[in-house]
């Protein structure tokens, strides 16, 4: 326990982070059966813009991004589009999304790459473009369009840029084998990233219990200038945003803020790699490294996998399970979710496919909350999570906002140690959608209840128009007998 | 549909309370050792009835009897043992127990949901309502061998008068007396007390008001396992020895100085074990100091002023009752926010704006 | 014993004029709370609380003569909302869930535009002798076209859940 706290709260989980820590990342043979799905970021689904039965180039543009935030989508390989369908998607939900299925034609032949420039001498803004284009999300887990925070990082005077390898969730070491590896091309894309957002400073973030990457992110760092390799210290939720920001800066990020309000722009180390590979190669994100681990997993190893592969390929890849795992994850074990088939595809925002046997996660019964306070020293960011949970659970939910449900990041702290295996991070999975659906249901109303007002004053201006041609009717009729009477108002 | 985290960390409420127990272990069988028969008698009762008050409890509101499980029964009635005098007749035992588990625990809703602390309702309880039964202590100068098992069973069972030779009053007890008699609290402590026995546990008193040392014992263990944090212990002490030392500096002819008070009456109890209850203290670290320092002027206000001896039980109960407002005026601070809430404005400057 | 009658006495005296001039200061002509209420209602005046539209409704409401749960189309928000505005304790959770929206089997409509005149948001779209549809986004559930269809083609259905929509449901209790 360091005596120098970076962030309030936290955890220290398992890291089972030696099942494949060591191991070389190993490249999947291109499977079977590619199925990309329309939706791997946050926002709108892609619009695929193939048809069935077409032939695909690897890196060729799939599908476009779709209305207001969104991403493109690329082919991972060559081959034929076999169908654009549902199928599983790597949602908590296990609700189907439209994918494109390509049947691989072995050549992995690529599209033709325009005459490559030098990235540093192009305008910023053309820079942004290409990174948009290249269908870049945040790697990190939040798959948010990576070229849209640089836009709106352009305008607001940033100053650091934060490249997040600290790799926090414990058995993922997809990052951490990637620096160890590849660490030249982080350097790059970070150097690319602070060139489009005109910042000054890079500071790379590596939890110390990765002394390989930090080793190697160093030597590939040598003669960088305003370049600097932070080591902090282990402790989970090291990884999200503010808690980092916290750690490298010592700022927090206002409540209702965002990063930029504090100088800073943070991607992680993938992010950052896929950004150098796109402006100095031209290359759309098409694969990516994911951790295949746990208990059940006969060789956990990292792979660098084609996006769309089902994660039952890369099990295979892996010498497959030792009987059958008791729950299959995407993701980490503290953030990650469950998912019920192993035909889930592979997506950009994916680090890990966790198979954890029934040693490895704990969730007997809840029992009641007593109280101790585990969570309230846990939680990173200084809320009382079981006040939180106990009104979300009586359905007082601007109660659970008071107890700062709405600045919860979900990171788990509070129900890793709750002693009552209370699912907390559940009640306010709930209790946040609860009142998204509300304030949509809201907006909803709003829009029809404008609806029915136009529509009543379009009702009215027919009735009055009506009345009018009638009393003209009559008023024509009437003429010569007698005097017009003027405007019919009794009729309006 | 199971929602992350899936890790955990393995502490559960029945390790908890098992942790608890455990701590207890050196200064229970200290005091047993003392005592005798009788205290043994009086130390199972209490928690064979616990267990089986909350076991009918559970079975009136329907709740599975995998709930006692949790050890928190257990540990209720070994808390209220412990301040129970050592040879109190089964009665007390049983109607403590029932006092605690029924109205102090169960009748709130159960585990979690009590306001007060159950073993320290019941010792209240029982002192308003029985003062000689809960008065009469017998000297720690008795030992194990003083009284034979079936002497030890009569004592408990109410049907052995037990002579006043053997019994006395508290070191707390004797020094209230004396100072009311108008004595000199420098001179009755000298003659009277040693800080050693009392830190070693040879004194009159319940069998957790015995020895400090083993007390500390168990709390250091607890702070060592992380079963408590050292906010509310140390909060409590420091308040009471603070308090102790400028009053007995100010008139030492009145006030017994810091050691007395540290050393006597259930005050290491109460500060690791009774106010440090995981149900009826405040969940925030802040709180918690708040509510040490409370329960540690309200000891030393009671001892010194009151009509008891001893205050820890009343102090304990009486910061019980402040703990929901604690809770819900001393939150943590929530990143990114001011104390009251509101977003926080950045410390951060950029350069480019200031040029 | 004679000061305390006289002063009780007096408090009474006291504190009688107090509450009789506050009645007189602060009173207040009509219910300002009914119109509030009012616009806070859907608008669409469909009709499926009972009472004869929204405004009437919001009166009822005000008065305690209807719950706050009565209106369909509002669903939990506007419960939520009004709940808050009355003061009154709800229990959200227990609502019904689930919004349901019009749906026109198309095997079925004969493209009579009946519905169509009947929606008070204008949701279905359409135009004679062709298949009707109902845009989800505008329907507020309130079932009128449903009465006006004459070859009963259309149906109530739930709300399909989204990705965008899904949300976790509510843990098994503990």
């Amino acid at each position: 326990m360091a005596f120098f706290s970076p962030f309030r709260g936290g955890v220290h989980p398992d890291s089972f982070k030696e099942l494949s820590a060591t191991l070389p990342i190993m490249r999947l043979p291109i499977p079977p059966q590619l199925f990309v799905p329309l939706r791997q970021h946050a926002g709108s689904d892609a619009v695929a813009i193939v048809e069935p039965g077409s032939h695909v180039l690897k890196g060729q543009l799939i599908a476009r991004a779709g209305n207001g935030l969104s991403a493109p989508v690329h082919a991972p390989t060559s081959g034929i589009v076999a169908a654009i369908t549902p199928v599983t998607a790597a949602h908590p939900s296990g609700m189907k999304s439209n994918a494109i299925i390509i049947k691989p034609d072995r050549k992995d032949t690529p599209v033709k790459v325009p005459t490559l420039l030098d990235p540093f001498k192009l305008p910023r803004d053309e820079l942004a473009q290409k990174i948009a284009d290249a269908g870049i999300v945040g790697m990190g887990g939040a798959s948010f369009p990576a070229a849209v925070k640089l836009s709106s990082a352009i305008d607001r005077h940033v100053e650091t840029i934060v490249i997040n390898g600290s790799e926090c969730e414990p058995y993922l070491t997809a990052d951490d084998r990637l620096m160890t590896e590849r660490a030249e091309k982080i350097i790059l894309g970070a150097r690319l990233i602070r060139h489009v957002v005109g910042a000054q400073k890079i500071a790379i973030a590596i939890e110390d219990n990765k002394p390989n990457a930090i080793s190697a992110m160093q030597k590939a760092a040598v003669g960088e200038q305003q370049l600097e390799i932070v080591v902090v210290p282990t402790r989970y939720p090291m990884g999200s945003a503010k808690q980092m920001i916290k750690a490298v800066t010592g700022h927090e990020v206002p409540a209702g803020g965002r990063s930029s309000d504090v100088g800073v722009l943070m991607h992680n180390v993938a992010t950052a790699y896929a950004i150098a590979e796109a402006l100095a190669e031209s290359k759309p994100l098409t694969s990516r490294i994911v951790t295949v681990s746990g208990g059940a997993i006969v060789r956990p190893q990292n792979v660098e996998a084609l996006i769309g592969t089902p994660a039952r390929y890369l099990i295979e890849f892996c010498g497959g399970t030792v009987n059958t795992p008791t729950r299959l994850l995407l993701g980490g074990p503290m953030m990650g979710h469950v998912v019920q088939s192993l035909d889930v595809p592979l997506i950009k925002g994916v680090a890990g496919i966790l198979a954890l046997t029934d040693h490895e996660i704990t969730n007997p019964q809840a029992s009641p909350c007593i109280r101790c306070g585990r969570c309230v020293s846990a939680c990173p960011m200084g809320l009382v999570p079981l006040e939180m949970a106990n009104r979300s659970k009586h359905g007082d939910f601007d109660g659970a906002n008071d107890y700062g449900l709405s600045d919860c990041i979900l990171c788990g702290s509070c129900a890793y140690v709750c002693p009552s295996h209370i699912p907390l991070v559940h009640y306010f999975q709930y209790a946040k959608g609860h009142l998204n659906s509300q304030t949509a249901q809201s907006k909803r109303m709003q829009y029809t209840r404008q609806l029915a007002e136009t529509r009543q004053e379009r009702i009215d201006k027919a009735a009055a128009a009506k009345a009018a041609a009638k009393a003209a009717k009559a008023n024509r009729r009437k003429r010569s007998p007698a005097k017009t009477e003027k405007s019919p108002q009794g009729e309006s | 549909m199971i929602s992350a985290p899936h890790a955990h960390d393995h502490s559960s409420v029945n390790r908890v309370m098992l942790h608890v127990c455990l701590a207890l272990i050196p200064c229970t069988a200290y005091s047993i050792y003392l005592f005798g028969y009788a205290a043994l008698n009086l130390f199972c009762l209490t928690i064979l009835s616990s267990v089986l008050w909350e076991s009918l409890c559970l079975k009136l509101r329907g709740v599975p009897q995998t709930q006692l499980h949790d050890h928190s029964a257990l540990l209720t009635g070994w808390l209220l043992a412990l301040t129970l005098p050592p040879w109190a007749p089964y009665w007390i035992a049983i109607g403590g127990s029932f006092i605690a588990i029924v109205i102090g625990k169960q009748l709130y809703g159960g585990l979690g949901q009590n306001l007060f602390n159950p073993a320290m309702l019941a010792r209240v309880a029982l002192l308003i309502s029985f003062p000689v039964q809960m008065t009469t202590w017998p000297l720690a100068s008795a030992d194990w061998t003083m009284f034979n098992f079936i002497e030890g069973m009569q004592i408990t069972a109410g049907l052995y008068a037990v002579p006043d030779s053997v019994t006395g009053a508290t070191a707390l007890g004797h020094l209230k007396t004396e100072l009311s008699a108008g004595g000199h609290a420098v001179h009755i402590l000298q003659n009277d007390f040693s800080a050693l026995a009392g830190f070693l546990g040879n004194l009159p008193g319940s069998l957790g008001e015995t020895s400090a040392l083993l007390i500390l014992l168990g709390g250091c263990w607890l702070l060592l396992m992380r079963i408590i944090s050292w906010h509310i212990p140390l909060s409590m002490l420091i308040t009471v020895a603070v308090l102790a030392a400028i009053f007995h500096a100010i008139e030492p002819a009145r006030y017994a100085p810091p050691s007395f008070h540290l050393l006597t009456g259930g005050l290491m109890l109460g500060a690791f074990f009774i106010a440090t209850d995981l149900v009826t203290s405040p969940s925030s670290k802040g709180g918690q100091l708040v509510f040490g320092t409370g329960c540690g002027a309200t000891v030393f206000v009671i001892r010194t002023w009151g009509n008891f001896p001893e205050g820890v039980a009343f102090a304990v109960l009486f910061m019980n009752a402040l703990t929901p407002l604690i809770d819900l005026y001393l939150r943590p601070r929530i990143y990114g926010r001011t104390r009251k809430g509101t977003p926080a404005k950045t410390s951060y400057t950029s350069k480019t704006d200031t040029e | 014993m004679i000061g305390a009658i006289l002063l009780l006495t007096l408090m009474g005296l006291i504190l009688g004029t107090a509450l009789g001039y506050a009645a007189k200061a602060f009173h207040v002509e009509g219910n300002p709370l009914v119109e509030e209420v009012s616009q806070m209602m859907p608008g669409t005046q469909c009709g499926q609380c009972g009472f004869a539209g929204c405004t009437p409704a919001a009166e009822a409401i005000v008065n305690g003569d209807a719950e706050v749960t009565c209106c369909p189309p509002g669903g939990t928000s506007l419960a939520a909302s009004l709940a808050k505005k009355l003061g009154i304790d709800i229990k959200l959770d227990s609502l019904q869930e689930g919004v349901v929206f019009a749906h026109i089997n198309s095997a079925l409509c004969t493209g009579c535009t009946r519905c169509y005149k009947v929606c008070p948001t204008d949701a279905i779209v359409g135009a004679n002798k062709q298949i009707h549809m109902v845009i989800n986004a505008a329907c507020t559930s309130c079932r009128r076209c449903v009465e006006a269809c004459p070859e009963n083609c259309i149906d109530m259905l739930p709300e399909q859940a989204t990705l965008d929509t899904w949300y976790w449901p509510k843990p098994k209790a503990a």
